[in-house]
């Protein structure tokens, strides 16, 4: 009899992922085949895009910056047992504390600006994920669907403020008005021009930062063994004297906060004015970075470099290529999703039968050797 | 134009938008009642909008279009299926990726088959369903308020319309009038004891699932063949995840999805019409607030200040037969 057991933790944690990966892109491949062109020299011109020159790779971590905070936003929410599909929401309205702080001292210094605006981006971010979290604690609401309401509620609240409050009078579109000096994030590329004319700046240090403090506060503190504790038993936390909706308010808390994060890269980074839907979709990425990373800060990243490296690279491939619109990244990014994320199981089962297989040949030859040394 | 002129333009506008709502909400229902949560309603019905309108372009049927866009709704489900299903995997993760699948394929193939930015070609004539008159809607459009009310309201709309109100009592008869209907609930609340019983969960969620893509796709050649006349990126515009919210506002029931439809229906007819228009007292209403309406009321009814809504017991939870 075959006993199925669960896997060895290499296995677990790079070959799953690995074949996953491998089957998204190997479909992705045949989509670029169906549209007609060839995707050999596809994922060449992706894989020079994104990381052959030093614009391309600017560009590259720019994204990946953008998809660690998300992907932390989605992680930390995890560990404490909570599915939060709202970054998309949170770092949406936490644009609105970016921008207002960077307008009010767009005259002082960059590093009086930095740190205020990640205060208010990430207590607004913060309150867009705390409010789902105290539903969840203290009402019993679902946090996935609340979650997925207030990302509508917080775009429409955002296309009120641009159209009605933050909008220039001699201004058609709704946008903020412009920072033109201490608001905008310094850029990587005047220290070193290497990158280019790619938006790098200053938080993707904070990124790596983040990453880092995630780390300590998750396996390194009493709150971080809570939210943990929380999120694999609720009971034994319970019993172990741990507020369970404590712990949920404030996991949702922080990962609204850091989903916050996103804005200063993108509103103070790139765009130097608020926007409409200037998230675009990083925050449902989170998900997918979150998923694929393990929830664990290292796997995040790595992960955050991958879909990083997709979009950046999907945009030069849509340059390049006629045939392959920018939507190519998003049937990329769906399939690979589902296969790291939904259908995970696909090749588990078949591995989990292969190592118990491999296993039990060789627990028999030990035996076998036992036995003749004995005698 | 009169006060009573203006409100019938407002309640035919609520039958028009709520169709669409109805049937995805009616499709999310079979699935999350049999215990599959579906957040890729808006995925589906993008996928079935497209597939409708693609057929319907080269073959001129309107007809021919709506099973295609089923067909391409229900693959869709299927693949939702197979992955929460068979592989057990997370049925929120599944359903954002059927949403982002969705939003890229329909483009990028878009695109590739007709150049026109994503779109598909302008229908017309039978490419599209058109509506029909009632008999007599002409001859009683004059006769005052019954004519508003019978030649506008509830004449003149095309099969679809009177189809998804239909499937409302259909809807409710099979899930509670029918040996399949108990199943497929019970599959959702307690799938051991369906199992016990010797029927087999997992192929009874599967029904439910591909029940739900014949809904959406519906709901989607609806979209792009029926209320406007070819495909456009992103023509759903969240209108899946508003059908989500009617679906926990109605408590996952069939009767109640239809008001909660009709209400939400109403609302964003009413976001149309107050597009920069003044009211008394009040002033200029914000027409955001009313399109985020829906979403603020599901939130405030989820966390129990306005009655109480719980979903299926099982609802996310794969099942795993006993050995």
């Amino acid at each position: 009899m075959i006993v199925r057991k669960p896997l060895p933790r290499w296995a677990d944690l790079v070959l799953v992922p690995f074949l996953n990966l491998t089957l998204a892109f190997l479909i992705s491949g045949l989509v670029v085949l169906i549209i007609g062109e060839n995707p050999l020299e596809a994922v060449k011109i992706l894989l020079y895009g994104a990381f052959g020159y030093g614009e391309g790779l600017g560009y590259t971590l720019h994204f990946a910056t953008n998809f660690v905070f998300a992907g932390l936003a989605f992680s930390i929410a995890s560990h404490a047992g909570q599915f939060n599909i709202g970054a998309e929401g949170q770092a949406y309205v936490a644009g609105l504390g970016a921008i207002l702080v960077a307008l009010a001292l767009d005259q002082t210094h960059w590093l009086l600006v930095m740190p205020l605006a990640m205060i208010a981006a990430g207590a607004l971010g913060g309150f867009w994920g705390f409010v789902p979290g105290y539903l969840a604690a203290k009402r019993g609401s679902h946090v996935v669907i609340t979650t997925i309401m207030f990302n509508f509620i917080a775009s429409a609240f955002m296309v009120y403020m641009l159209n009605n409050v933050l909008k220039e009078p001699s201004n058609m579109a709704p946008e903020s008005a412009t920072v033109v000096n201490a608001g905008k994030m310094p850029q990587l590329r005047e220290w070193w021009d290497y990158f280019g004319y790619s938006p790098l700046n200053v938080m993707f240090f904070v990124a790596i930062l983040a990453l880092i403090a995630t780390y300590i506060l998750l396996w390194r503190t009493e709150l971080g063994y809570k939210i943990r504790t929380m999120g694999q038993n609720p009971n034994a936390a319970h019993y172990a004297g741990i507020s369970n909706s404590a712990i949920v308010m404030i996991a949702m808390t922080i990962a609204g906060a850091v989903a916050g994060m996103i804005a200063l890269n993108e509103v103070l980074g790139v765009q130097n004015r608020l926007v409409l839907d200037f998230v675009f979709g990083y925050g449902f990425v989170g998900i997918a970075v979150g998923l694929m990373g393990r929830n664990h800060p290292i796997g995040i990243a790595l992960a955050a470099v991958l879909f990083g490296a997709l979009y950046q690279g999907g945009q030069e491939l849509a340059f390049m290529m006629p045939a392959v619109t920018r939507e190519m990244i998003l049937v990329i990014q769906a399939l690979v999703i589902l296969f790291t994320g939904a259908m995970e199981g696909l090749f588990r089962g078949p591995l989990e039968m292969m190592f118990g297989m491999l296993e039990f040949s060789k627990s028999d030859t030990k035996d076998d050797a036992a036995a003749s040394s004995k005698s | 134009m009169g006060f009573f002129d203006s409100l019938i333009l407002l309640l035919d506008s609520t039958v028009r938008l709520t169709v669409p709502l109805l049937l995805a909400c009616l499709a999310g229902l079979y699935s999350e009642r049999a215990g599959i949560f579906d957040i890729g309603l808006e995925g589906k019905m993008l996928a079935g909008a497209f597939g409708a309108a693609v057929v319907a372009a080269l073959t001129g049927s309107a007809w021919l279009g709506l099973f295609a866009g089923i067909g391409v709704s229900m693959a869709m489900a299927l693949i939702h299926g197979v992955a929460s299903i068979t592989f057990r995997g997370n049925q929120i993760i599944s359903g954002v990726a059927i949403n982002f699948l969705a939003a890229g394929l329909t483009t990028l193939l878009g695109q590739t088959w007709f150049k026109q930015g994503g779109r598909t070609p302008q229908l017309n004539g039978d490419a599209r369903f058109n509506g029909f008159d009632f008999p007599f809607a002409d001859q009683l459009a004059d006769v005052p308020v019954i004519g508003g009310i019978y030649s506008e309201l509830l004449s003149g709309h095309n099969i679809l319309v009177y189809a998804a109100f239909f499937a409302v009592p259909i809807t409710y008869f099979v899930l509670f009038r029918t040996r399949f209907g108990l199943r497929l609930r019970a599959s959702g609340e307690n799938p051991k004891a369906v199992d016990t019983a010797g029927v087999n969960v997992n192929m009874m969620r599967f029904k439910a699932v591909l029940i739900t893509g014949i809904l959406c796709g519906i709901a989607g050649a609806y979209l792009s063949t029926g209320m406007s006349s070819g495909f456009v990126k992103d023509m759903t515009a969240g209108r899946g995840f508003i059908a989500l919210a009617a679906l926990i506002f109605a408590k996952w029931m069939p009767v109640p999805a239809l008001y909660a439809c009709l209400l939400f229906g109403f609302l964003s007819a009413l976001g149309n019409f107050m597009q920069g228009a003044e009211l008394p007292i009040i002033g200029e209403v914000p027409v955001q607030l009313i399109q985020a309406l829906p979403y603020i009321l599901t939130v405030v009814l989820l966390a129990g200040f306005i009655g109480k809504a719980v979903g299926p017991k099982a609802g996310g939870i794969p099942y795993v037969k006993e050995r």
